[in-house]
């Protein structure tokens, strides 16, 4: 055990983890917004809008991450149209194909975990709200995604950590995040144990803080 | 259409062995990954706090540390690892490992940690009643978790199974990172000398969706064999 190179790591790894904090912070931000979309578009009663919703969750949710990372980075920039438009500044950037990929991969996963629960909520709940000459709109806004969220925490806890697992592949595409850094150091001094130890450190400790979170509102909203 | 042809003209053949080989991956990778359900899973259930405790290391930390940080490990620390046994047998010579072995123990581990959570669910859901009763009827051990146990915990634990599954096959697109040609990493090199990266990754995505999509027509079929009666 070289207890120094670990000393000496831990510095740089913890830099690293901002970059990986950023990545999966605004991922899950913005794909939170996709799976609401998507998540409501398969509740529409119209088939083909139904199926596009279908369709997205399925192939995204269907491949790997490495492989929609790879389209958007190395096969987006292929497209000659798109390197004249202002899509460019964004799709030449590494740090931003790797936000696109994980907002949609984490968009399609979201989806789905919100879809089951607007499907969990009881029929009852939405007709005493009818019945309380509630409208449809205020009935959704206010009872059926309040109450879907709440369903759904503990599956968002779950992709929560998923994607943060999933991050670590923008190293993959040249970005020096937690995984980046690590693979670095063990690439250059061959201690691949110690230099694990301390990433894998950093990464379970994040896991921790986000299990204990969800388990925290989980807590404060439920029902009882 | 003429870059998938088959030949030396094209990447057909190419991509359809990188298939097999994927294929390879992610079935010696799940079956590893049996392997170690086989033992942390008793270890899971077992009375004892401390073996509690080793079960519970393997399954969190496997959880919670990304794939890819895994297989580095084992890229870069499994020939060292082996080497280090061989020294103290008194071998010396420089030994490396086969990125196929390597790769599917990687994956064998993580996918695993999955299976056990799976398999002690499912152990778990099954009445208790199932144990007790043979157990007065005098049933072995042995006798018990094969043919009262196993029949029905597979019942349980194939649509979680299947999950665990495509995880594992999804995981196999990291080990092209150490070089082994599955989909991923022939795809890489047909993009590069091809200069047409978005249409052989689009090509991959398609394979991997025709595999998840093939395999679970078949887990279905499986799944409707072990529940006939329920």
């Amino acid at each position: 055990m070289d207890f120094d190179l670990m000393f000496t790591s831990f510095p740089k790894l913890l830099g690293a983890t901002v970059v990986t904090l950023k990545l999966l912070s605004v991922s899950l931000f913005f794909g939170l917004f996709i799976g609401l979309l998507f998540a409501i578009l398969r509740l529409n009663k119209n088939i083909f809008i139904n199926k596009f919703a279908y369709g997205y969750s399925y192939v995204f949710r269907g491949t790997p991450l490495l492989v929609q990372i790879f389209i958007i980075y190395f096969g987006l920039g292929q497209i000659e149209y798109l390197r004249s438009t202002f899509l460019w500044v964004i799709l030449k950037e590494p740090y931003w194909c790797a936000i696109i990929a994980f907002t949609l991969n984490t968009g399609a996963y979201t989806s789905e975990i919100l879809r089951s629960a607007f499907q969990t909520i009881k029929p009852g709940i939405i007709e005493a709200g009818k019945s309380l000459g509630i409208s449809n709109k205020i009935i959704f806004y206010k009872i059926q995604i309040p109450i879907a969220i709440r369903q759904s925490l503990p599956a968002y806890g779950n992709e929560i950590i998923l994607m943060m697992k999933g991050t670590s592949l923008a190293s993959t595409v040249t970005l020096m995040d937690l995984t980046g850094v690590a693979k670095y150091i063990i690439s250059t001094t061959f201690k691949p144990i110690e230099v694990f130890i301390v990433a894998g450190g950093i990464y379970l400790f994040m896991t921790f803080i986000i299990h204990n979170v969800i388990k925290y509102l989980e807590k404060k909203y439920s029902f009882q | 259409m003429e870059l998938l042809a088959f030949g030396k003209t094209g990447w057909g053949d190419e991509l359809f062995y990188a298939t097999l080989m994927t294929i390879a991956v992610s079935i010696t990778a799940m079956f590893i990954g049996f392997f170690f359900a086989l033992i942390f899973t008793p270890l899971k259930l077992s009375k004892f706090k401390s073996l509690n405790l080793i079960g519970n290391f393997y399954t969190t930390v496997i959880r919670g540390v990304p794939e890819l940080l895994v297989i580095y490990l084992f890229f870069f620390g499994g020939s060292g690892a082996i080497m280090y046994v061989a020294s103290i047998f008194g071998y010396f010579e420089y030994i490396e490992i086969n990125a196929f072995i390597t790769g599917s123990m990687a994956i064998g581990i993580i996918s695993g940690a999955y299976s056990t959570e799976v398999f002690r669910g499912a152990i778990q859901s099954i009445d208790k009643g199932q144990f007790e009763a043979a157990k007065v009827l005098g049933v072995g051990k042995f006798a018990q978790f094969y043919k009262i146990i196993l029949p029905q915990m597979l019942r349980l634990a194939i649509p979680n199974l299947s999950n665990v599954w495509q995880i594992t096959l999804k995981d196999t697109s990291l080990i092209s990172v150490t070089g082994l040609v599955e989909i991923m990493r022939q795809s890489y090199i047909a993009a590069g000398s091809t200069r047409d990266p978005l249409f052989f990754y689009s090509f991959a995505a398609v394979l991997y969706l025709l595999l998840t999509f093939l395999s679970m027509k078949l887990i279905n079929r499986l799944e409707a064999k072990y529940s006939r009666g329920y």
